[in-house]
């Protein structure tokens, strides 16, 4: 049998196979404990996952979704504040008492951390703000805002002839 | 003749020769990379001037997962081929890449006060990382735990090894699992998510950090054969 790696003794051939095996027992061992672990290491819920009942109601729970467009209602006084989480499909409302963080907006993705009562709204404990993976200087960012809604009433025009 | 570079005496000459140009080359690059990042490129739409600790936070966590990669390689070489030169890298590899981890969720950590509004939250992505920064430690207790250094290093080799596996899961958990972090900018197979004129700078910074952790690397081992010449002069002498 010609050997595969030439230059390498039987003896740290050996070896080789030693360390192949480890990486390779290792990841399997790895994987299938994360592949069993899977959901829960999942930071938040999601608001279809809350509609479908997969979060546990009375415990401290994360969901995380977009704040609705024109849900944010603030109290005239004090920082009582409440919004609408949503991915799309379905909605959380989320009611918190705080200081939120700087990149709380509309459209905005937050994680909210609280639990939910039995009517179905998240008192929050934390408000966590997330952001998205792009960075552009905002002269760019206006331009590409402008393109879009320069498209959208090509569009529309487009439409209503 | 060209292998000299495994003996003891070869990587010492090796690094005595390389270590200090490395070293000066990535201050050069240091200034230029902080330079065009702090002072030439754009403030960000979303985070106004905020942003720029990412031209140390992402080149940080960039080289933590580099340095695990080379720190393995050496654990790897030293495991098969019992070479002591090898051992020796690997060690020397172990504190600078857990600098720069340590590097990275510290900065991590700063920008996510203000960002996220948390210093820290247990999602995958930040707990994947702090257990690399736990395994690099490890595999630096191991190696000073044995008597005999050549032992040690044969033990905390396998440790580094076996960590190599949560290089990916760092890297991809931000898209295997939601977490607080957001996902790749600028490592991913589609064209990055930064602008021009703010990702130069970043790559600059890489490239800096990079030469620095060579040369960092070369410089730790020349201190390692400096300390341990009993078990060189064995070496020699065998």
């Amino acid at each position: 049998m010609s050997a595969p790696v030439p230059h390498l003794p039987p003896a740290a051939r050996r070896r080789a196979i030693g360390v192949l095996a480890l990486l390779v027992g290792v990841a399997l061992a790895v994987g299938l404990a994360l592949l069993a672990l899977r959901e829960n290491i999942n930071l938040f819920y999601s608001p279809s996952q809350v509609a479908a009942g997969e979060a546990p109601t009375g415990r401290v729970v994360r969901v995380g979704g977009l704040v609705e467009q024109g849900s944010v209602r603030r109290a005239a006084e004090g920082l009582d504040v409440e919004f609408v989480l949503t991915d799309g499909a379905e909605r959380v409302t989320v009611r918190y008492r705080g200081i939120l963080p700087d990149l709380f907006r509309e459209g905005q993705g937050i994680v909210a951390q609280g639990r939910i009562g039995p009517d179905g709204v998240l008192v929050a404990e934390q408000v966590l703000a997330k952001h998205d993976e792009n960075y552009m200087p905002p002269r760019v960012a206006e331009a590409l805002r402008e393109a879009h809604e320069r498209g959208v009433r090509g569009a529309a025009a487009e439409g209503g002839r | 003749m060209a292998w000299t570079f495994l003996t003891t005496r070869g990587l010492d000459g090796l690094a005595a020769r390389w270590a200090p140009r490395l070293l000066a080359v990535s201050a050069l690059l240091l200034v230029a990379g902080l330079y065009g990042g702090l002072v030439l490129a754009p403030t960000d739409e979303e985070q106004g001037e905020a942003y720029r600790i990412i031209y140390v936070h992402v080149p940080a966590a960039w080289l933590s997962l580099y340095g695990y990669v080379a720190m393995a390689a050496f654990g790897a070489v030293a495991l098969i081929w019992r070479i002591r030169v090898a051992e020796v890298m690997m060690a020397a590899a172990a504190p600078v890449g857990a600098a720069f981890t340590a590097l990275a969720l510290a900065t991590g950590s700063i920008w996510g006060k203000p960002m996220w509004g948390t210093w820290w939250v247990w999602d995958a992505r930040l707990t994947s990382e702090l257990i690399l920064l736990f395994l690099y430690i490890g595999v630096m207790a191991l190696r000073a735990a044995a008597e005999d250094p050549r032992a040690g290093a044969r033990a905390a080799a396998i440790l580094a090894l076996a960590g190599v596996v949560n290089v990916p899961i760092v890297h991809f958990s931000v898209e295997w699992w939601n977490t607080l972090h957001q996902g790749p900018t600028v490592t991913r197979l589609a064209a990055p998510a930064i602008h021009p004129a703010m990702l130069a700078p970043l790559l600059v910074m890489a490239a800096a950090f990079m030469v620095y952790h060579a040369g960092a690397v070369l410089l730790r081992a020349r201190c390692l054969l400096a300390r341990e010449p009993a078990a060189a002069l064995a070496e020699e002498a065998a």
